[in-house]
């Protein structure tokens, strides 16, 4: 099987600071993938240079096979990568619906009014507060147009950089279930998390990022019952 | 009575203009954050622009009086592409390489065109040393009416002033907040990051934008010259820093604010230049008092958002 989203040998650095270091992954179609980590350990970087947000020092990104590594930013979308980014980055005066339509930027087709109907399925609180700007609204709610606006544009690949973040466990549980629900619609999620230990249940597969290395990696629950990630990553010692 | 309401009058004319202007100047900072000093140039050039359209390649026997209503909609044509033609240009050649430097480096890029650009006008377009006129008793329809004991004038290129800024704002504003490529233009504005990731371009909600307001900024230049007939190499620079303060009083990218602060402005210099102490002498420090006063309470303007901290 030829992986979706294929990460080879990947390194990004900011000046002379070497971010991310020789990086190797890969998302299987149809697959939840979580790289785990500690803070600064660069997996948001990973993901802001799959986007085409920052460029690699070296290194390929290939999308079924096909590298991607060189595209700009704006591209990446329409082949189907869609970057939840790390602390929501909605566009806060602008409201629910204009948030989503730009989730939908790039298409073409008439489905998008369907589809936004479908995400205030999902997450009724947005149905019900779509004329009001997203700047208004709580972490949680934020979170979840957040989501809502990455579906927007119906990708193959979704990456979500830390959907949980400063959020309470109730909501986090939410965002979790709701990431499973749109595996099983058949999207492809690419998950980066601090909880490593809700992430790594889902997950079908995992990589540890440590100091810009993936140092271990393996399926979601053997990575789980692994003694080195519980004391370095669950708090156990 | 009659005074007041023919200054009125003057200053909504003076405030459609600078509005006009201050709307480029607002929508450039909004999404590059860039103040373009060279924006009133574009001004300056729309109005030789079409004052040439007129002169050199409209027909003779279009150019009196009863050919108006043909002559003008294409010396606006001919203002307003050579308008769009020179922002665009601007953006790509000077300041796109600078996109990435630091704030300072653009600002005084754009000092230095909009000293080239007066100085090119003024050595190669004939005449232009002076204060070239327009076509007198072209558009001279003036309307008067009996108010009390006065007369009120208001000319056709008055009404045309006040008109076209009026509906040019309107259609700017539904456009940018009703359109997919006025989403984009404010997606970038707020954070240029997550624009890319949604999908858009930068370069081309960037090169739009300067299209709008170079095109505004030409369409002020026409209706200047046939309002105030003629038109001079320097008046880019001073429309321009009225337009600079409307967009600042207003609330730099708001456009709202860039329309109620050329019309505030407007106002006060005409009413002020007639009913304070000092008269038209003082008008401009009374423009300047109430933009420092408005800063002090409220910096970012009017109706501008606080200064976005980048992450």
């Amino acid at each position: 099987m030829t992986a979706l989203l294929e990460v080879q040998n990947l390194s990004v650095a900011y000046g002379a600071i070497e971010a991310v270091r020789d990086v190797s992954f890969a998302v299987g179609e149809g697959q939840i993938v979580s790289l785990i980590g500690s803070n600064g350990a660069g997996k948001t970087t990973t993901l802001r240079t799959i986007s085409g947000l920052l460029r690699p020092k070296s290194g390929s990104i290939l999308l079924e096979g096909k590298p991607i590594t060189e595209l700009a930013a704006h591209t990446i979308l329409e082949r189907g990568v869609a970057h939840c980014p790390e602390g929501r980055r909605l566009f806060g005066r602008m409201t629910v619906e204009e948030n989503l339509h730009l989730g939908a930027y790039v298409r073409k087709d008439s489905g998008v009014a369907a589809d936004m109907q479908r995400v205030y399925d999902l997450f009724p609180v947005l149905g019900q507060r779509r004329t009001q700007k997203a700047g208004l609204f709580s972490g949680g709610e934020q979170q979840m147009l957040a989501i809502g606006r990455a579906m927007m544009s119906r990708p193959r690949l979704l990456m979500l950089d830390e959907p949980s973040m400063g959020l309470s466990p109730i909501m986090t549980q939410r965002i979790f279930d709701t990431i499973k629900d749109l595996q099983a619609q058949g999207t492809t999620i690419l998950l980066v998390e601090q909880n490593a230990l809700a992430a790594l249940a889902l997950s079908d597969r995992g990589y540890v990022v440590d100091l810009g290395r993936t140092t271990l990696e393996g399926p979601g629950h053997d990575l789980l019952a692994d003694e080195r990630v519980r004391a370095a990553y669950l708090g156990e010692d | 009575m009659a005074t007041l309401l023919q200054q009125l009058i003057n200053g909504l004319v003076l405030g459609g203009l600078i509005a006009l202007i201050a709307l480029g100047y607002t929508m450039v900072y909004g999404i590059i954050q860039l103040i373009n000093f060279a924006h009133g140039e574009v001004f300056m050039v729309g109005g030789f622009a079409s004052l040439a359209t007129y002169s050199y390649v409209l027909p003779e026997s279009w150019r009196d009086h009863g050919h108006w209503p043909i002559a003008l909609p294409l010396m606006a044509l001919g203002g307003a592409v050579v308008a769009v033609v020179l922002a665009v240009a601007m953006e790509r050649l000077a300041y796109r390489p600078l996109r990435n430097a630091p704030r300072l480096a653009p600002l005084i890029t754009a000092l230095g065109v909009s000293v080239i650009l007066k100085e090119a006008v003024r050595l190669w377009y004939p005449g232009a040393t002076a204060p070239v006129p327009f076509p007198r008793a072209f558009v001279d329809e003036q309307f008067r009416f009996q108010l009390g004991e006065g007369t009120v004038t208001i000319g056709a290129t008055a009404i045309l002033m006040i008109v076209v800024s009026i509906l040019g704002a309107i259609i700017l504003q539904t456009y940018i907040t009703r359109s997919r490529m006025g989403r984009a233009m404010r997606a970038t504005a707020q954070d240029p990051d997550t624009a890319r990731l949604m999908g858009v371009n930068p370069n081309r909600t960037i090169v739009l934008t300067f299209t709008i307001g170079g095109a505004l900024a030409g369409l002020a230049g026409v209706l200047y010259g046939i309002h105030i007939t003629n038109v001079d190499t320097e008046v880019g620079f001073l429309y321009g820093i009225f337009a600079f303060t409307a967009a600042v009083l207003g609330g730099v990218g708001s456009i709202k604010g860039a329309v109620i602060g050329g019309f505030a402005i407007g106002l006060i210099k005409t009413l002020s230049g007639q009913y304070l102490p000092g008269g038209t002498q003082y008008d401009l420090v009374w423009i300047f008092v109430l933009l420092i006063v408005v800063l002090v309470f409220r910096p970012q303007g009017l109706f501008g958002e606080p200064e976005r901290v980048r992450a």
